[in-house]
């Protein structure tokens, strides 16, 4: 967790995810991100806590800032604990899928990020993204 | 939250307003497949301006929805993609909506009107286009 909490929202039921990403798309605004950088957030916030729904059922998401006066930091953190991805190296690859999906998830929301960690074991599953701008 | 399905002759018009939950995706993608085979609607125009978040599952239901109607004998435009949702999905990666796509409702319905009418079978629905 890196500066201030934003939001800290439980990801639990289909409308959760419909609820992260907007309020994901808010911070951004406010924080001063624009309507290309507040998409990509949104689109990675329900990317994210979509996986959460699938594979643990449950999880929360932190919404985070440590903006500085020069430039705008916002950070996502998705936490579940669920059984865990087997082969992370495998997730992070294009076309790789478990859950019947498409296999764009991980590997696509990486693409619209600028920083993204992973850490997944049995019992904890912890996804934190990051977008940086500097301040016009 | 129901979708609206609305008919115009042989075209079946869709706006989708509000965010859709995943079940009401999946519902939305139900209902259209039922009223294409009710009114045996030769197109489908969906418009999609107020989604401002198109992610991968929501553009699987609309690929998905798309490949239905076609197998039952409808064609599919959509419209009004945002900027932002198009730049977000191409990021993504792979080549997440494959339907036609034009700018607003009105050239959906041109590009429909065209698309039925060289497929030759106009004259096949249960009214005339031209209502």
């Amino acid at each position: 967790m890196k500066g201030n909490v934003l939001q800290h929202l439980a990801v639990a039921t289909a409308t959760d995810i419909v609820r992260a990403r907007s309020v994901a798309r808010q911070e951004a605004a406010r924080i001063g991100f624009g309507l290309a950088d507040q998409t990509r957030l949104a689109t990675a916030v329900s990317e994210l806590a979509r996986n959460v729904l699938k594979y643990a059922s449950e999880g929360s998401c932190l919404i985070h800032e440590d903006s500085t006066a020069t430039e705008m930091r916002l950070h996502i953190t998705m936490e579940d604990h669920g059984p865990g991805i087997p082969d992370v190296a495998a997730a992070m690859k294009d076309g790789y899928s478990t859950g019947g999906g498409m296999g764009a998830g991980l590997p696509g929301t990486r693409r619209l990020v600028d920083k993204f960690e992973i850490e997944s074991f049995p019992g904890l599953t912890r996804v934190t993204i990051s977008m940086v701008r500097k301040r016009q | 939250m129901k979708v609206p399905i609305i008919r115009l002759g042989k075209v079946l018009l869709v706006s989708i307003q509000v965010d859709l939950t995943d079940a009401a995706a999946l519902q939305f993608q139900q209902d259209l497949i039922n009223r294409i085979s009710e009114t045996e609607a030769l197109g489908v125009a969906i418009d999609i301006t107020s989604l401002d978040v198109v992610d991968s599952y929501m553009a699987r239901v609309i690929n998905d929805t798309a490949s239905m109607a076609r197998l039952l004998g409808a064609e599919v435009v959509i419209s009004g993609v945002q900027p932002f949702v198009a730049l977000a999905l191409v990021e993504m990666g792979r080549e997440l909506i494959n339907v036609d796509c034009v700018f607003n409702l009105e050239q959906a319905l041109k590009k429909l009107e065209v698309t039925i009418a060289a497929r030759g079978d106009r004259g096949m629905g249960r009214d005339s286009y031209e209502g």
